[in-house]
């Protein structure tokens, strides 16, 4: 037991490191933005996917044909820890190259692969995904953007609906989007998926204005959006059977909560006067929360070690990493509203030139609830614990047998 | 990264789980819990010392097996996982550890051979009352290598030969090895949550004892040992946890309640999801532990307290919401669902509470802090 590379990924971190030392950007362009959910800074991420492209490292485990190095998932996370290292421009590819662009390869044919592929690597087109809608965020198989034959026979889609919380889609080029195709059918038994052009002046893009202030996500509306049989991924009627394909990933793209942690509290409870004059640190109660998180916060940290290692024997990682999100989720929010009470009544106050830290506490306290929901509710990931890792049944589904059109839908 | 255990170890961990269904069913735990008279299982004891485990970290020179801490964290997590009632945690974990951190080189001459031979059962003297110990509420002494004082709840004491008591000498405590078979030694057992881990009061009358390290030293030595000990602790604990998962799963696997198994309702699915993440994060913690304990890092203070409220975090969660899956029939003396109650009780209670353990971290926490 120990936390050493072998000498093939010692090997592989030391030219990573001599490459990125050579190449990475020395200083950061704007606001960090992990998750590139703004558009800005969106030619120096660009810029920077294109470099490291041109030297196999933008997709690592891709076949060397499709522009990766063949590497595997170990290389990724050596790469991934090296790169953060550095203050690397926001990642708005993550999406299309986790989930997007690996959905086309499995499922277009060669000439779309061979249009598409390259630019996506390359960080010229960005990718969207359009699964989620007004009707359901966790239900994806209760999507009712409908797309149907266009009726002049030219064997065209025209397809017709709204989806939401689409990340990046007011920068994107091209998107996948699940449609209703049979609403005669059960619900995952009439969805049919198709590449489309976000770009298409049939598809209108209006930010979301979120609670936290910010505007990463959208909604998309398609009005008589015209796409060929061609910009078919999968038969028709199976797109649920795409879809999987392409949420395989997404609990690894969406990852773990930011945010300041436990060592920010920390070193702010130092620095605030507490109950009787003395700094806050004193605080007994504060104490015990401090410990609960860091503990927490060892935990995952361990978890990835322990995950990590499986990937580094070749192993497929077993199901504790799956546990990631919903711990470091709520100790986001916990923890934030923790430090903003320790501030007692001037807590309140959320201008960073006042509040401590340029006040992180403030803005994660405001974006943790779309922690606790983006990717996976913390009760979806519940029950895929309860039913993946543990074996115990699914729910009963009222929905499953039933024609999608006679689905009672609420409001 | 090698954030594991190795194949040998984990071929330990499997003969350990087989022996141990085979040694230690429930039923042998429950002939400590109903018969008053049984201290331990002492058949178990026995079979356990021919294993070579009492040895297993004893060095080779003073008849141990020679193998390292990372062996004995994955015994411990089976014998947590079998509720074992023996007194392996006081012998192996508290007293071989420290008498191998801080024992004059006679001391160990003479004690870790009889451990690893199943001849001593050891002990750990600490404790005089409710609450927290300190060297402001300490009341023994020594006076020209005689104890005097009273000591409760020991656990094993009344079963123990050897115990490590805490003192003061001088006014200043330390940590002084007693021979319980002595006559100016009392006994009276207790009454515990876990009685299939005893305890007793010690009462020392002119006992005559040996210090073990350095004057003074005594709390200082205690953490040492204690961090020691809390990581193999935390293994016992995550197999303890990891057992009333299971037990949890597979009882909401076969019970119906309105028409289905009641596994298949949210709130039992989220209930057994929770306790889940807790036995991971436990483990993860453990595991660090581990290596920080078998590589003696500087690290292991901070990394056996995460290790420490990481374990008893679980383990107490699992337990009690093990006998909530199980409704009333959790609740019977004839379900197991209260071994593992108790035992998580007597697991998190014996070296030190959990917030005994967060203040502890936190002050490290502190330091390191204020220090970068």
């Amino acid at each position: 037991m120990d936390f050493k590379d072998t000498p093939e990924e010692a090997a592989y971190r030391q030219q990573v490191r001599e490459w990125l030392a050579a190449n990475a950007p020395k200083k950061r362009e704007g606001e960090p933005d992990p998750l590139g959910e703004s558009s800005d800074g969106l030619a120096a991420s660009k810029a920077w996917q294109a470099k490291k492209a041109a030297a196999g490292y933008a997709c690592i485990t891709w076949p060397k044909e499709w522009g990766g190095q063949g590497g595997n998932p170990i290389q990724q996370v050596i790469f991934g820890q090296e790169e953060s290292a550095f203050p690397t421009p926001g990642n708005p590819f993550q999406i299309g190259l986790g989930m997007c662009v690996p959905t086309v390869m499995t499922f277009a044919d060669e000439d779309t692969k061979k249009r598409f592929v390259g630019p996506a690597i390359r960080g010229e087109e960005i990718w969207c995904q359009l699964f989620s809608e007004p009707s359901g965020g966790s239900d994806v198989a209760g999507a009712r953007t409908r797309a149907e034959r266009a009726p002049d026979g030219s064997g065209d889609w025209i397809i017709n609906g709204q989806k939401v919380w689409t990340t990046g889609a007011q920068f994107s080029d091209f998107g996948i989007v699940i449609c209703r195709t049979n609403p005669d059918a059960p619900k995952h038994k009439g969805m049919t998926m198709f590449w489309i052009d976000m770009k298409d002046p049939a598809v209108e893009v209006r930010p979301i204005h979120q609670m936290s202030g910010g505007s990463g996500f959208n909604e998309v509306f398609f009005t008589d959006l015209r796409v060929k049989d061609s910009q078919r991924l999968g038969a028709v009627d199976d797109g649920w059977r795409v879809s999987l394909v392409t949420l395989m990933n997404e609990r690894l793209a969406v990852g773990g909560a930011s945010g300041a942690g436990w060592s920010a509290f920390l070193e702010s409870a130092r620095q605030t006067p507490g109950l009787d004059g003395g700094a806050a640190i004193k605080d007994q109660a504060l104490r015990e929360k401090l410990a609960d998180w860091y503990v927490q916060a060892e935990g995952l940290k361990h978890t990835r070690n322990r995950t990590m290692t499986a990937l580094s024997k070749g192993e497929t990682p077993g199901p504790e990493s799956s546990i990631g999100k919903i711990i470091s989720a709520v100790q986001m929010q916990e923890l934030a509203n923790s430090a903003v009470e320790m501030l007692d009544q001037y807590g309140i106050i959320n201008d960073p030139s006042l509040a401590p830290l340029r006040g992180a506490f403030q803005a994660s306290l405001m974006s943790a609830p779309g922690m606790r929901i983006a990717g996976g509710t913390d009760e979806i990931l519940r029950n895929i614990i309860a039913e993946r890792v543990l074996g115990l049944p699914g729910d009963i589904r009222v929905d499953k047998d039933v024609a999608f059109k006679d689905l009672p839908t609420g409001r | 990264m090698n954030f594991d255990f190795s194949d040998d170890q984990k071929f330990l961990k499997n003969e350990a789980r087989k022996f141990l269904e085979a040694q230690c069913p429930t039923s042998r735990v429950r002939k400590v819990l109903d018969e008053d008279a049984k201290s331990f299982d002492e058949d178990l004891w026995k079979a356990v010392g021919e294993q070579g485990w009492l040895g297993a970290a004893i060095p080779e020179q003073y008849n141990g097996l020679g193998l390292g801490r990372l062996e004995l964290c994955v015994i411990a997590e089976e014998l947590g996982r079998a509720v074992a009632p023996i007194p392996f945690a006081s012998t192996v974990y508290f007293l071989a550890e420290a008498i191998m951190l801080a024992g004059s080189e006679e001391q160990k001459a003479y004690l870790l051979p009889r451990i690893a031979a199943g001849e001593v059962i050891g002990a750990m003297a600490v404790s005089e009352g409710p609450g927290v110990t300190s060297a402001s509420t300490l009341q023994a002494t020594v006076e020209g290598g005689k104890l005097n004082g009273v000591k409760l709840p020991v656990t094993d004491g009344d079963i123990a030969n050897v115990a490590l008591v805490l003192a003061k000498e001088n006014g200043k405590p330390g940590l002084f090895i007693a021979d319980l078979t002595d006559a100016s030694v009392t006994r009276d057992a207790l009454k515990t949550l876990d009685p299939t881990r005893d305890a007793a009061r010690l009462t020392f009358k002119d006992a005559p004892v040996r210090r073990l390290g350095e004057a003074g030293q005594g709390f200082e030595l205690l953490e040492q040992i204690n961090d020691r000990a809390a990581v193999l602790l935390a293994f016992e604990q995550c197999g303890g946890a990891d057992r009333c998962l299971e037990m949890a799963k597979s009882y909401a696997l076969e019970r119906y309640a309105f028409g289905r198994v009641i596994g298949s309702y949210q709130a039992i699915k989220h209930k057994l999801a929770d306790i889940y993440v807790k036995n991971e994060l436990a483990r993860s913690n453990a595991y660090y532990g581990a290596w920080a304990l078998n590589t003696d890092a500087p690290e292991l203070p901070v990394a056996a307290s995460a290790a420490r409220i990481a374990g008893s975090e679980a383990y107490w969660f699992a337990s009690k919401e093990n006998i909530q899956t199980h409704g009333g029939i959790g609740f019977t003396w004839e379900m197991d669902c209260h071994l593992h109650y108790r035992r998580s009780r007597q697991l998190s209670l014996v070296a030190g509470a959990p917030r005994v353990w967060k203040e502890r971290l936190v002050s490290q926490l502190e330091r390191r802090n204020a220090a970068a």
